[in-house]
């Protein structure tokens, strides 16, 4: 059994590192075949036809970081739902219910930052 | 077991799956996308090379091929090389475990990993980083604006995907592709006992699957960046969104894995919920084609069907909507079943 | 001879980037390595048979923790590329701090009674995984859920104060 589990992943490992020749193999064929021509202006940043204004890198909203921070919350309750989701059907009721208190506790936290106002995008 | 052979095998599936993506995604996909887009608006569309505009991709493949490489000079050039390789490769890696249908007394699928359906939302979750890291590295406004709102779009339609593929999960109790689809065997003529129609568990399990087919397609076209989801790369206020600066085939490649990301969410949908290859008379492999094909007709035909969503609206939709609704969904699912 | 084989590459895999995590001065290519890395250890956990643990690797460290990561990264200072100072005043301390840990570890590793016989994989990771959960462990389970919504109220409190 062990066999083929680290069959699969030798497969998944190859499957990466073939994927990355594959697709870098275009752009060397690319590097051979393009021209290339080197203008001043041709390496501007694309800012709707005007010269770019200062740098794009700069703080800003700090909004998308608040709803990342609850992602991974969820992400990891989501997680520990898939072992559940598989089992559930062979221990019956009693699994059942401690499903519901899980999703039940983790639900009161999506209470807490819908009320707070986390979920809000301003 | 000779591992030497193993790994030949997996490095000509690799070339073999990534061609086929490359093909059938990329070429056959942008070519229907462009077709279906003209039937539905009353045009032609590309109709000049080939019979009726057939080979149109291939001669674009043709042309980005040999477009200059243009790397803006503030960019981050390693990152802004390295983004768009990464998406390609999570959404060749999701494509693994993807079944195909019986043939030559074996199914075909690549790998039948144990935890098939986490690998494919881990690589769903790869292909975030990518975009994120694109966008940020081409040093552009627009560019960076797009990345992260594609980011945070991603990541909160994650969860829905995640929550509505627990229901089929619940009803074969196992995360195997394959184990799924068997699961949904049997019924009149080998039609397969589809999960959309309840599988084995009748009404009880209709209602739960209903609810989680609509779930993951919407959210599967989230995840997909695609309208009326498609804020990250908003023409009319972004440019191009994430990938505003990367030209020709680094372009292309950005353009491969989404297309192969949304087909791969259309078969993972036929998988999970319409029964995979199990129908009547033709053979398997056919009927997931079939199945496949028209999951991503409705993908394009949505498509010219509904306006884009402000942002606000689509993240008010994933947090307030589906979030919620995937969590009662699943614990409706565990009562109609237990 | 296989196994060792694919350790020590994945140990590579996985310490390689580490090392750039730590000296590289551009905080998003810093980030950026942290993937990587993250992938080296999903290979190690596949090479102990802990299949389901190597998913949630890879979907919680190297998906959801380093968006997390690279968004705070990017929307601070840290994304505008410019090298930061990688050095401060305590860095003498840090270095103390960091040997005696070493010195610890090596000391327990070396004193621990290793069990090398390996016991049977039961056939499905996730099967096992979650009848322990419901079983054995139901406490656990629990508590869990409950620390993970303690850990979002806090996560909340603090990113609105510094709002």
């Amino acid at each position: 059994m062990p066999e083929r589990v680290l069959l699969d992943w030798l497969y998944v490992a190859v499957f990466a590192v073939v994927g990355v020749v594959m697709a870098t193999l275009p752009l060397g064929i690319v590097w051979l075949l393009a021209p290339r021509v080197e203008l001043p202006q041709k390496r501007m940043t694309y800012e709707s036809g005007v010269v770019p204004f200062g740098q794009a890198w700069a703080q800003f909203n700090i909004r998308y970081y608040l709803f990342a921070l609850i992602f991974v919350l969820f992400e990891v309750e989501v997680i520990y739902l898939f072992p559940w989701a598989v089992v559930f059907r062979q221990l019956g009721k009693f699994a059942f219910i401690e499903a519901v208190l899980f999703i039940v506790i983790l639900g009161m936290g999506l209470i807490y930052a819908w009320r707070k106002g986390a979920l809000e995008w301003v | 077991m000779n591992w030497f052979v193993e790994i030949l095998k997996a490095i000509l599936l690799t070339v073999v799956l990534f061609t086929f993506l490359a093909v059938v995604a990329a070429m056959l996909g942008v070519l229907a996308e462009r077709k279906i887009s003209g039937w539905i608006q009353s045009r032609l569309g590309p109709k000049h090379v080939g019979p009726q505009g057939l080979l149109q991709t291939v001669a674009d493949t043709v042309k980005l091929l040999q477009k200059e490489h243009i790397t803006p000079l503030n960019a981050d050039a390693l990152t802004f090389n390295i983004a768009p390789v990464m998406v390609v490769v999570a959404a060749l890696l999701a494509w693994m475990i993807i079944p195909f249908g019986p043939a030559f007394g074996r199914v075909l699928v690549v790998r039948d990993i144990n935890i098939g359906l986490l690998f494919f939302i881990a690589m769903a979750s790869l292909i975030v980083i990518g975009i994120l890291l694109g966008g940020w590295s081409s040093n552009n406004k627009y560019a960076l604006l797009g990345g992260f709102r594609a980011a945070s779009q991603m990541i909160s339609y994650e969860i829905p995907l995640a929550l509505a593929m627990m229901v089929p999960i619940m009803m074969a109790g196992t995360l195997s592709t394959v184990g799924i689809v068997e699961a949904q065997a049997g019924g009149t003529l080998d039609m397969g006992n589809w999960f959309i129609f309840g599988g084995r568990f009748q009404w009880r399990g209709v209602i739960p699957s209903v609810i989680a087919f609509a779930m993951f397609l919407t959210a599967a076209t989230a995840e997909t960046n695609r309208v009326p989801f498609d804020l990250p790369e908003a023409e009319s206020e972004l440019v191009a969104g994430f990938f505003t600066e990367y030209t020709g085939m680094r372009f292309a490649l950005f353009q491969l894995g989404e297309y192969a990301e949304a087909f791969a969410m259309a078969a993972l949908a036929s998988v999970l919920f319409l029964g995979g290859w199990h129908g009547p008379v033709l053979p398997g492999v056919a009927w997931f084609f079939i199945k496949m094909f028209a999951l991503v007709f409705f993908l394009m035909w949505v498509r010219w069907t509904y306006p884009r969503l402000r942002f606000d609206q689509l993240l008010n939709l994933s947090w307030k909507g589906l979030v919620p609704l995937g969590f009662l969904l699943v614990l409706l699912t565990g009562w109609l079943l237990v | 001879m296989g196994e060792l084989a694919a350790f020590i590459i994945l140990a590579i895999v996985t310490l390689l980037p580490a090392v750039v995590v730590v000296t590289n001065r551009n905080l998003v290519r810093a980030a950026m390595s942290l993937i990587p890395s993250f992938l080296g250890v999903t290979g190690l956990f596949v090479l102990l048979g802990a299949e389901f643990v190597a998913g949630i690797q890879i979907l919680i460290y190297a998906g959801a923790i380093a968006v997390l990561i690279l968004f705070v990264i990017m929307l601070t200072e840290g994304g505008t590329g410019l090298a930061v100072r990688q050095v401060n005043e305590q860095r003498q301390w840090g270095a103390l701090t960091a040997g005696i840990l070493t010195a610890g570890l090596v000391v327990i590793l070396l004193g621990t009674p290793w069990q090398i016989t390996a016991g049977t994989l039961p056939r499905s990771n996730v099967e096992a995984v979650g009848i322990a959960l419901l079983t054995d462990f139901v406490l656990a389970f629990e508590i869990s859920s409950l620390v993970l919504l303690v850990s979002l109220v806090g996560a909340l409190v603090i990113a609105r104060r510094e709002q």
